[in-house]
């Protein structure tokens, strides 16, 4: 077991430097809390890796299987309030909110699916940006239950210290990203999903000609994608101890899509370099609002984002890796760009 | 109560045709949805209110120097953001939220974030069927006629709304009769953005002007044009109205869950879709059909 791992580590990862770059970024991400101490930082990164949960359960639905979904934040926010109901009226506490929370964003998902499934393409990235606005009426009408525009406060904390809720949530984000990359795998032998997911998108047509039952496999990728964004917005509620209307909002649907665009759009490690440059890094610089980039990090990203359609639309991962990865045009294998004849093969790479 | 209902859907319906129906053009037209457009509006409506009170220039100064700088911003930033990632929609849609938060953050950062206001146009209010209904009111709902027939002779009668309807229809023909595609479609963006200035002259007195006003027409407009099918300009009439009767009749009948309306007009819009996938009058291609 561990020499399969070590072989693994040895001639799989080590001479592809994409994937040496996401294991140092993963093991430093877990000896962070070591380094620093700081609880400033320690809160920025606990609330990226739930972005990042929350912008890859993104990628998988309107990436991978092409229903493009304008309010994501729906789930996320159906979640948020559903942890601060249950906490304030029953009085329950994380370890029994966060799952039901969840439970309730995939049963969203569920019925989101009954409009969505009838409509494709701009109708239905119409009618998902608007689900999200219509929880928000709700919201503010009922404002006896739901605090209106002041939200839900005094959530329960869900580790003691800081570097506890660190840790849940870098394990939760790092087991949820692992879970979404191995079902869009496209080139696994275990789990079909990937590929039919591609298939639906690319032609949808004609996966249904092949036999796939493509209504089922779109009912999935609400399914998934509703639970990941789910559980990212009831960690989040007991993460900020409050739950607000911008956990709904247009915005919150909108920064999913902005990461994922910004990294590269269907593929999930974008989506975490999307967050990590935009979020974590736009914080860093911005201290708290007391900086330039700090209070107007909206325009900033807005323009970023503007900037990146034009000149990257493939997204900065993706275009970093192109330059530091080659394909082999034999066995398809990836491999560094500075190499001239295939690890595997020895095929001439140039 | 009735004749208060159908006196304020008659006037915010118009407002909301008005704008729906540049948001429909450019859809029908390029394929484009731009949701930029109320932020259009927004910047309008701002610089409306900052030449009149900040400046002091008369009404038809303001109004010749708004509308033609705003549509000539709506020309430039198709011409060089949109046009080159018009295939994708999904960028499209990105691109030009990205756009109106730009401009939403360029407008706090001017004039901070305050709620302004403009002197209605003409003061007072007239008794229609023991209604009071203020003049400003009846001005917009005359500007909205008498733009919405204008677009229509527009489209009906000239050589560019047949060019204009033919791209709509198929941009690949069109171009093959003679038709410079490009051109056209700079055209209709112009007119587009020129329609929602235009909108914003007719409501600014009767609205507050604020850094995120374009997002509450914008859900409206949205759920209209859906509703009435995209790309269709009667559809989106017949839709504005429609969503504006949902929308003051909650606010007149509940006024206490006035928030309610939202949540009623994209009931609306999702009963229609749920039973006509095209919307009312919409135009379905075969390639987006299901």
């Amino acid at each position: 077991m561990l020499r399969r791992l070590l072989n693994n580590l040895r001639w799989s990862v080590l001479p592809v430097p994409g994937r040496v770059i996401a294991i140092v970024f993963f093991v430093a991400l877990f000896i962070f809390p070591l380094i620093t101490d700081s609880t400033y930082y320690l809160y920025i990164l606990t609330i990226s890796n739930l972005l990042v949960i929350f912008a890859v359960s993104w990628d998988l639905l309107s990436g991978y299987s092409g229903q493009v979904n304008f309010g994501h934040a729906l789930f996320f926010g159906v979640a948020a309030y559903s942890v601060a109901l249950l906490n304030k009226y029953f009085g329950l506490q994380p370890w029994a909110t966060i799952p039901i929370g969840t439970l309730v964003a995939t049963g969203v998902g569920v019925l989101t699916c009954f409009p969505a499934l009838r409509l494709r393409g701009p109708y239905l990235s119409l009618l998902t940006m608007a689900f999200p606005l219509m929880l928000m009426g709700l919201v503010m009408a009922f404002k006896k239950w739901t605090g209106g525009e002041f939200g839900i406060p005094g959530l329960p904390a869900l580790a003691a210290t800081k570097v506890g809720e660190y840790y849940i949530c870098l394990v939760v984000m790092t087991v949820a990203v692992l879970i979404m990359w191995k079902l869009t795998d496209a080139g696994s032998k275990y789990v079909r999903t990937g590929l039919i997911f591609h298939a639906i998108r690319e032609d949808e047509i004609a996966a249904r000609a092949s036999g796939i039952n493509t209504i089922r496999y779109k009912i999935l990728a609400f399914v998934i994608g509703g639970f990941f964004a789910g559980l990212a917005g009831a960690l989040y509620a007991h993460i900020l101890g409050t739950v607000g209307l911008s956990s709904l909002s247009m915005v919150m649907s909108f920064r999913a899509i902005i990461y994922v665009v910004f990294g590269g759009i269907v593929s999930i490690y974008g989506a975490v370099v999307g967050v990590y440059t935009l979020q974590t890094l736009l914080q860093f610089l911005g201290v708290g609002g007391t900086t330039f980039i700090g209070q107007n990090q909206i325009l900033i990203m807005a323009i970023i984002v503007i900037l990146i359609l034009l000149f990257m639309p493939e997204g900065v991962a993706v275009w970093v890796r192109d330059k530091i990865e080659r394909e082999c045009p034999r066995c398809k294998l990836s491999n560094a760009a500075w190499r001239r004849e295939c690890r595997a093969c020895s095929a001439p790479l140039r | 109560m009735i004749e208060r209902i159908i006196i304020e859907t008659l006037v915010i319906g118009g407002v909301y045709a008005l704008l729906a129906i540049g948001f429909s053009l450019i859809f029908g037209n390029a394929r484009v949805i731009n949701l930029a457009h109320t932020g259009f509006f927004m910047l309008a409506a701002y610089g409306l209110w900052y030449f009149m009170r900040q400046l002091g220039i008369g009404v038809a100064w303001a109004i010749l120097i708004t509308v033609p700088a705003v549509t000539l911003l709506g020309i430039l930033a198709y011409r060089y953001l949109i046009n080159s990632i018009r295939e994708h929609h999904a960028a499209v849609l990105l691109m030009t939220i990205a756009l109106a938060m730009v401009f939403q953050q360029l407008m706090l950062a001017l004039f901070t974030n305050n709620y302004w206001a403009i002197d209605a146009l003409i003061p007072g209010f007239t008794e229609i069927l023991g209604v009071r209904v203020l003049n400003q009111q009846l001005l917009t709902l005359g500007i909205v006629v008498v733009v919405i027939v204008i677009v229509w002779l527009i489209l009906a009668k000239t050589k560019l709304g047949i060019a204009l309807r033919a791209t709509a229809q198929d941009a690949e023909v069109a171009n093959l009769m003679g038709i410079s595609v490009p051109r056209t479609l700079m055209i209709t963006m112009g007119i587009a953005t020129a329609l929602a200035a235009l909108a914003a002259v007719a409501v600014a007195p009767i609205w507050t002007i604020y850094p995120a006003m374009w997002t509450p027409p914008l859900v409206m407009i949205m759920v209209v044009v859906v509703l009435g099918g995209l790309g269709s300009i009667k559809g989106a009439i017949i839709g504005a109205f429609i969503i504006a009767l949902v929308e003051v009749s909650v606010a007149t009948l509940m006024p206490s869950y006035s928030y309610l309306k939202v949540v009623f007009a994209i009931l609306a819009m999702v009963i229609v879709l749920s039973v006509r996938p095209g919307g009312l009058f919409g135009i379905m291609f075969e390639e987006e059909r299901l």
